[in-house]
């Protein structure tokens, strides 16, 4: 059985960045593994720009951010690449079972394993609309497949659900490729994209948002007609008598993003609550010893950068790991998000000696301007930082020098101070 | 109007006189006050779609505007992208349409794309 | 007159129950044809119900739906063998949660043992807990050993491929419009693709079989839709909530809303029982939805709603006899199969037989000699041995390919679904025979991918693709070539 120092599994953003760091970190032997027939992930369908900011320097577009990752693997002898290749299963003791058209069925063994598998969207099942099962419903991530690298468009006159970034960008894109966005409908009573994006995206093409509107049942037998729509009150219920139709014949839905953690949990991963990713420590290990795990497999981001930094932390240690060079820990700690602030990735830490510099990557549980995160222990702050404002679909970043982590002991807190 | 130069979105308030640009308020630094003239005197958007490609790996490749164009002529440029082809291979930068619609920017390939043999 | 074809037996419709009749038939020297009006096989009630091989104790003693559920069981255990059938003989349980339940379990009991359904026993509250740890609410159950839940589509399917294999003929997007008579006598079939010459009907039209009997004369009986909603959970996220098929004490109208697991290990709720107008609408609804929740959790209280992967709904056809229609109708060569809601499924191969022996009495009936009624074994890739699978690969590369994450489906499996008899031929149809789109995403990846395969299979354009039904088509050209 072939041994590597590092495997990785899924060739997006996560995988690429974890790769290029492992090799950076010393790794000798890495071999990344992508379901897809190119490398890229995701991004590559990503088409618009306002990527790469934070971690290029640069304004990128998805697939001008997934070249740059693929070019800083490419030409490494050290890095081996198979694509088209599906990991049927991660076992604890790292042996990596996958398949693919050329090879077959093959198991190689890492000495250690980073999962970067991303995330999948909720489909119509997990929102429980009512109505036939009629063509013309997708995930706006499916319709911005087809659109974008594959030719053929989900349909004409278009209804999305969700206001998050991923709906506002399909509803400019269907705009631009002459299609009717009739309406996009929002749960919330906020968006939950960047303004930007409502600026560029539905203002610039005289979309109408329906805020606290939710799709009460899908009109149509075969193909989509129309969208009942209702106005929801305060617990998300609709209010009777609000509802009108709305005429189209696609509905896009782009209802949140889900980790995906099959493998993961097959393997024995901890899965952390409300991340609904493994339960890592800062230096993005999971409860199995030797599997690492970054990026939106851990926690839906926002920021591809986020998840590229994210993962190569988590390729440094597994680099570091592999050839025998991790410091041990020595000081266990648990992280535990408090006031306003709903997650926090990672969830332990588990320092060495003098303490290790370490970032973590939070979200908010709900928008707020003018507040302080703090990180205590015992009562005490340790650091804090003033942040002009939070939202829930904003991740908030933060560093604690390694000094300060050595003052750590049993559990820190992070959360939110109002003015 | 809103900001739209980073994720803090400001709220600006812009004034007017005699149509022309004349003060904004709300904006949190100097980008923002940028923003809000152009926005008033001369709208400018970025553009992203796509263009067809003979020969490659997709049968599409997404496309860039080099710089910001006016905000009334994205959807002209790009209903005009609809109708180009290109033949692979194509580099990430490689310009696709010079000028497009004279209105001075180029349009860029935005990835690699290599010719496959089918 | 010209016709399009020629037979002796048209079976009219594709669900399981015709597909049954036509597999039956094709034993003997007969030219049988099936026409479905639906451009696929099982895609009315066969492909929205609670895919049960009930054991036979509901129904009450010497009714069809009585005789042909306990030999329609017993047969199944044979089918399974020959016919590679997806069945997991889970056995089943009647739960009573109060002192009156307890006594109607008795009177189940005493029913199952006349009806002859094997090994019935009363469990305590203490054995149905062994068996199903999480039925809190459990004082009692009526256990069936000989209950099963099955994979109806695959069913379907496989009798139709038997039938085709032994010479008969399945066809699609053939609705029938009207009869003709002769002395009395159904002798053609008028269909949206031409006229059909034949000796004798088998009407199985499922909900439409009143509006198909009284085209050819047969007013007898009437036919109304029963819509039961159904929510299904990820496997994943609900992976032991129960280990066979839960049923609450039946009420009058239908055996209640029950828990299940599935032949893949995903766990449903449902159905709820509404009778409507409509024979085509599958809507759910968000009272049904609610009723079928509310119904589920007096069984067991905590459900994983937020693990539910999708929503559906399916009518059962409900007779006015308030029994299976089955034999010679008044009108001479119109055989009916009509008004088979539940036990349905569990009853299509012995429906079948009843049919034959109808049949048997309009025309002399031969056995074919080199019936064949085997299939070739196909186990899916995920469920093969490390060896197997890679064998297969070896066999044909499109099964190193994975299209369905969630279910691991390969490219081979769907290429072969395509191509096999009685192919698949829109992306719903792929689905019932691989399960690519079954799973948590419900396609989202897979569906576009699967769309695409059939166009290439198919020799056809993308846009031209169907989910499910004419009017179905999935995407739109982006531009005009």
């Amino acid at each position: 059985m072939e041994l590597y120092d590092v495997i990785i599994i899924g060739g997006g953003p996560g995988g690429l960045s974890a790769a290029y760091s492992a090799y950076r970190n010393g790794a000798k032997k890495i071999l990344v593994i992508e379901r897809d027939r190119e490398l890229g992930g995701i991004l590559q369908q990503c088409i618009h720009n306002g990527f790469g900011l934070h971690h290029f320097k640069e304004e990128l577009t998805g697939p001008g951010y997934a070249g740059r990752c693929i070019a800083l693997i490419q030409d490494k002898p050290e890095i081996r690449a198979l694509t088209d290749t599906m990991v049927l299963s991660v076992s604890k003791d790292k042996k990596v079972t996958a398949v693919n058209p050329e090879k077959g069925l093959f198991t190689v063994e890492g000495k250690t394993v980073i999962l970067t598998m991303g995330c999948r969207e909720r489909t119509r099942g997990a929102i429980r609309t009512a109505g036939e099962r009629p063509a013309g419903v997708f995930t706006a991530g499916a319709a911005q497949r087809m659109v974008n690298m594959e030719g053929y468009l989900p349909g004409k006159k278009i209804v999305i659900l969700g206001s998050g970034d991923i709906g506002l960008i399909m509803a400019r894109r269907m705009s631009l490729e002459g299609c009717k966005v009739q309406a996009v409908c929002e749960i919330c009573p906020y968006s939950n994209g960047l303004t930007r994006n409502m600026v560029q995206c539905l203002y610039d093409f005289d979309i109408p948002l329906y805020l606290s509107h939710t799709i009460l049942k899908i009109k149509g037998r075969d193909r989509v007609e129309g969208v009942t729509v209702a106005k929801v009150d305060e617990k998300m219920q609709p209010v009777p008598g609000t509802e009108f139709d709305i005429e189209c014949d696609t509905l896009l839905l782009s209802v949140g993003l889900i980790p995906e953690n099959e493998l993961s949990m097959a393997a024995g991963v901890e899965i952390a609550p409300f991340t609904n990713g493994p339960r890592v420590d800062q230096r993005r290990q999971t409860n199995l010893p030797g599997i690492y795990a970054a990026g939106n497999v851990v926690h839906v981001h926002d920021l591809v950068d986020f998840v590229s930094d994210e993962a190569e932390i988590a390729g440094k240690f597994a680099a570091l790991e592999a050839q025998g060079s991790l410091t041990p820990a020595v000081n266990t700690v648990e992280v535990s998000p408090v006031n306003g602030i709903r997650t926090c990735v990672p969830q332990v830490l588990h320092l060495p000696e003098g303490g290790e510099p370490v970032r973590l990557f939070m979200r908010a549980g709900a928008p707020d301007r003018k507040v302080t995160l703090e990180v205590k222990c015992g009562g005490e702050v340790l650091v804090k930082k003033m942040l002009p404002v939070v939202k829930p679909s904003e991740m908030v970043t933060l560093d604690i020098p390694a000094a300060k982590t050595a003052l750590m002991h049993d559990k820190i807190t992070v959360g939110l101070q109002s003015k | 109007m809103n900001c739209i130069m980073c994720p803090m979105g400001c709220e600006m308030t812009v004034t007017l006189e005699n149509g022309r640009f004349a003060g904004v308020t709300g904006n949190s630094c100097p980008r923002g006050a940028k923003y809000a003239e152009t926005e008033v005197t001369d709208p400018r958007r970025m553009l992203t779609t796509t263009v067809r490609i003979k020969g490659g790996l997709l049968p599409l490749l997404p496309v860039v505007s080099a710089e910001v164009l006016p905000k009334g002529k994205v959807a002209d440029c790009a209903a005009y992208l609809r109708n180009v082809t290109v033949e692979a291979p194509v580099q990430a930068g490689d310009v696709i349409v010079p000028d497009i619609l004279g209105l001075g920017v180029d349009i860029v390939a935005s990835r690699d794309m290599e010719k496959v043999n089918d | 007159m010209e016709f399009f074809k020629e037979a002796d037996v048209v079976v009219i419709g594709g669900g399981i129950v015709g597909t049954a009749i036509l597999r039956e038939l094709s034993k003997y020297d007969l030219r049988c044809l099936l026409v479905e009006k639906e451009p696929d096989v099982a895609v009315g009630t066969t492909k929205a119900n609670s895919a049960i091989c009930h054991a036979g104790f509901d129904a009450p003693t010497g009714t069809w739906k009585q005789k042909t559920n306990v030999r329609g069981n017993a047969l199944y255990h044979q089918l399974q063998e020959e016919l590679d059938l997806d069945i997991k003989w889970t056995g089943s349980l009647v739960v009573a949660t109060n002192d009156e339940e307890i006594r109607h379990l008795q009177v189940l009991l005493e029913r199952g043992r006349a009806n002859g359904v094997f090994g019935l026993e009363i469990l305590s509250r203490e054995e149905v807990l062994a068996k199903e740890p999480n039925l809190v609410t459990a004082k009692a159950a009526l256990w069936a050993p000989t209950a099963g839940v099955m994979w109806p589509f695959g069913c379907a399917v496989a009798f139709a491929q038997c039938a085709v294999q032994n010479g008969a003929q399945v066809i699609c997007d053939c609705a029938v419009t009207g009869f003709v008579k002769e002395d009395g006598a159904v002798t053609v079939v008028n269909t949206t693709k031409g006229a059909i010459r034949t000796k004798v009907v088998i009407n199985a039209a499922g909900v439409y079989a009143e509006e198909i009997a009284k085209l050819a004369g047969d007013d007898s009986f009437a036919i109304t839709p029963r819509k039961g909603e159904y929510i299904l959970f990820d496997k994943m996220a609900a992976p032991s909530l129960v280990y066979g098929a839960i049923f609450p004490c039946p009420n009058e109208k239908s055996k209640g809303i029950m828990i299940c697991t599935t032949t893949h290990g995903n766990t449903f709720i449902g159905p709820n029982a509404n009778e409507q107008a409509s024979k085509e609408d599958t809507s759910v609804t968000p009272d049904g939805m609610n009723e079928v929740i509310a119904g589920a959790r007096k069984l067991i209280p905590n459900l994983p709603m937020g693990a539910s992967i999708t929503e559906f709904a399916g009518l059962r056809a409900v007779s006015s006899t308030g029994d299976f229609i089955l034999g010679a109708s008044g009108v001479p060569g119109f055989i009916n199969a009509a008004g088979i809601q539940s036990p349905g499924l569990a009853a299509a191969p012995a429906i079948a037989e009843v049919v034959a022996e109808a049949v048997s009495r309009e025309m002399y009936l031969r056995k074919k000699t080199g019936w064949n009624g085997r299939l070739p074994k196909k186990p899916a890739f995920n469920r093969m041995t490390a060896s197997e699978k890679q064998k297969m690969i070896e066999m044909n590369r499109l099964y190193g390919r994975v299209i369905c994450r969630c279910e691991t489906v390969t490219e081979g499996e769907i290429v072969d679904a395509i191509h096999q008899p009685v192919g698949a031929r829109t992306v719903d149809g792929v689905k019932r025979r691989t399960r690519a789109g079954m799973g948590r995403c419900q396609g989202g990846f897979c569906g576009p991918r699967v769309t695409q395969i059939l166009a290439r299979e198919l020799g056809i354009p993308v846009e031209k693709v169907l989910k499910e039904r004419q009017g179905s088509e999935l995407f739109y050209k982006k531009f005009e070539e």
